[in-house]
């Protein structure tokens, strides 16, 4: 078995801030991966190296073993749109506010080419189902939603064209806490279910002791830390990372 | 012709720059070329883009038609035909059939086109996608990545609002199932027409100083969904004049009782249908 994504050597500057600095990381086939680290570690831009949204200074990206510098600008979109999603913190960020729902949902697959209204439409009604929003709200506006459903909302849209890889930077961030663990239940047993391959950026180690196989620390823009998550959780190498798994204990 | 211009207003240099945009119109059909556009001394509601394209290709041989809403006697088509009067000298038809040059607003003439022919559209915002994507930058890339699923989902929210695609004017058509291009505010009715059509038609925007065009025979579809096919819509009656129950029609307040009556848009088509039956 191969990775899904290879990534090596990334490296990014901000003026004199190394917002990156010789990353390295692999996501394997069916792997939820988190990333932690405190706020402004390289988080968010690494995972935009990865998706590539952003490209790094140095270093490659290899998704299915081709650079992803090498794909041109047309690939990399149909690529972004069929295989890959990417699940942002703020819902307003990943959906579209002034379109239905369903709309919302059926995007993806009309980008794809889906000409079937009625196809698109039943697709739109499995899937809000499967996030738990009641199907009727399927011509509702999402500003109608609250928080919660909004970010079951991008999921669903994001999910509905069958990505073997997901980024997800901090998808509960915004969340209260008891609606914060209704969704990592969902995500949980839709990324079992789905078998993807998961990169998610997140604060919370609870969140990523639920989810994730392996665990990545970041600090200011460097990989300390890396291991399968009970290891790395339960016994922290690096002070750094002793830090953070304590500071979440006493807190 | 009156003195003091240069043939149809514009100098030599502008005209052949405007006619090489049209020439890379032409050569890419349906993708949006940008021009120097000039100042007129017309308004820009008054098709300012579609007057520059005539005057660019306008020769003294020529015949005009111009036509706003169907109809040769309305003060924006009257006062451009007469423009082109005074500064080209060209002879004006209301004839369809007559024109070599035909410069039009909100319609296509009902009567089939010659290859012979040419239709100037006047547009007032040539990018299709401006409503879905306020950012020009990316509209561009769309067009150059073929990526119109945007446009889909808008059809899609219309069918999931209004049971139906609710798109009666300037309905999204793809050229030559490369482009998506704006038709200009014509009827969804016309949109067939524009289909494999023999006559070379192409669109002046003068406040975007955009060119489009398609050239003869270039295939022209409407957005649609499989399940729910594009349809030319008309009013379901016969027009009160001509008796036509195939041409668009216009519904005319008769008096202030609330009388109406449908009539034909294209009004040199049903003129020439009640000469005929005269
Ligand atoms: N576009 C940018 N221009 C300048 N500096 C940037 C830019 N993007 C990120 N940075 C800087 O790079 C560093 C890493 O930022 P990043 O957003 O990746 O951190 P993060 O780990 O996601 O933080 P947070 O947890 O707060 O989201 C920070 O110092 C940030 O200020
Ligand atoms: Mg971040
Ligand atoms: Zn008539």
């Amino acid at each position: 078995m191969t990775p899904l994504l290879e990534a090596s050597g990334l490296s990014l500057r901000f003026g004199a801030i190394r917002a990156l600095d010789d990353v390295a990381i692999d996501v394997w086939p069916g792997e939820v991966l988190a990333i932690v680290g405190e706020s402004g570690s390289g988080k968010s831009t690494l995972l935009r190296v990865l998706s590539g949204q952003q490209a790094a200074e140095a270093g490659t990206v290899r998704y299915d073993g081709a650079d992803i510098r090498s794909l041109s600008e047309a690939a990399l979109r149909r690529l972004s749109r069929s295989d890959w999603g990417f699940v942002h913190q703020n819902p307003r960020d990943g959906l579209r506010m002034a379109i239905s729902a369903g709309g919302n949902i059926g995007e993806r697959l009309m980008a794809n080419g889906a000409r079937h209204y009625g196809d698109i439409r039943a697709e739109a009604l499995a899937w809000l189902s499967r996030v738990e929003i009641d199907p009727a709200r399927i011509d509702a506006l999402p500003r109608t939603f609250s928080g919660g459903m909004q970010q079951r909302l991008q999921i669903a849209r994001t999910l509905v064209t069958r990505p073997r890889l997901v980024f997800m930077d901090e998808p509960t961030g915004g969340l209260d806490v008891s609606v914060q663990a209704k969704l990592l239940d969902m995500l949980r047993g839709l990324v079992r279910d789905l078998g993807l391959s998961v990169v998610i950026v997140t604060h919370d180690i609870a969140a990523a002791r639920l989810l994730a196989h392996r665990i990545v620390v970041m600090r200011h823009g460097r990989v300390v830390e890396e291991g399968l998550t009970d290891r790395v959780l339960d016994d922290p190498q690096h002070p750094y990372t002793q830090l953070l798994v304590s500071s979440v204990l006493a807190a | 012709m009156e003195q003091g211009y240069n043939f149809a207003y514009l100098d030599e240099a502008t005209k052949r720059m405007i006619r090489r945009a049209i020439l890379k119109a032409v050569a890419i059909p349906g993708h949006q070329i940008p021009f120097g556009a000039r100042e007129m001394p017309l308004p820009y509601g008054w098709g300012t883009g579609g007057i520059q394209v005539t005057a660019s290709i306008i020769g003294p041989n020529d015949t005009l038609k111009v036509i706003d809403q169907g109809a040769d006697d309305t003060t924006n088509a009257i006062s451009i035909r007469r423009f082109f009067a005074r500064v080209a000298g060209v002879a004006t038809t209301e004839h369809t059939a007559e024109a070599s040059i035909i410069q039009t607003r909100h319609r296509i003439p009902e009567r089939a086109l010659r290859e012979d022919q040419i239709l100037v559209y006047q547009v007032p915002m040539p990018e299709p996608l401006f409503r879905l994507e306020p950012r020009v930058a990316e509209t561009r890339r769309m067009h150059a990545l073929a990526e119109y699923g945007l446009m889909q989902v808008r059809l899609y929210e219309d069918i999931a609002r209004l049971g139906r695609i609710g798109t009666a004017y300037n309905y999204p058509v793809m050229v030559n199932a490369r482009y998506l291009m704006s038709p200009s505010p014509i009827p969804a009715f016309d949109n067939p027409k524009m289909d494999r059509m023999p006559a070379l038609q192409l669109f002046g925007a003068g406040r975007e100083k955009r060119i489009y065009a398609v050239p003869p025979y270039t295939p022209v579809k409407s957005l649609d969904f499989d399940d729910h096919p594009f349809r030319a819509i008309r009013a379901p009656h016969a027009c009160t004049l001509c008796g036509s129950t195939s041409s668009y029609l216009d519904e005319v307040v008769t008096d202030d009782r609330g009388g109406r009556v449908f009539v034909c848009s294209d009004t040199d088509y049903c003129q020439s249908r009640r000469e005929k039956a005269a």
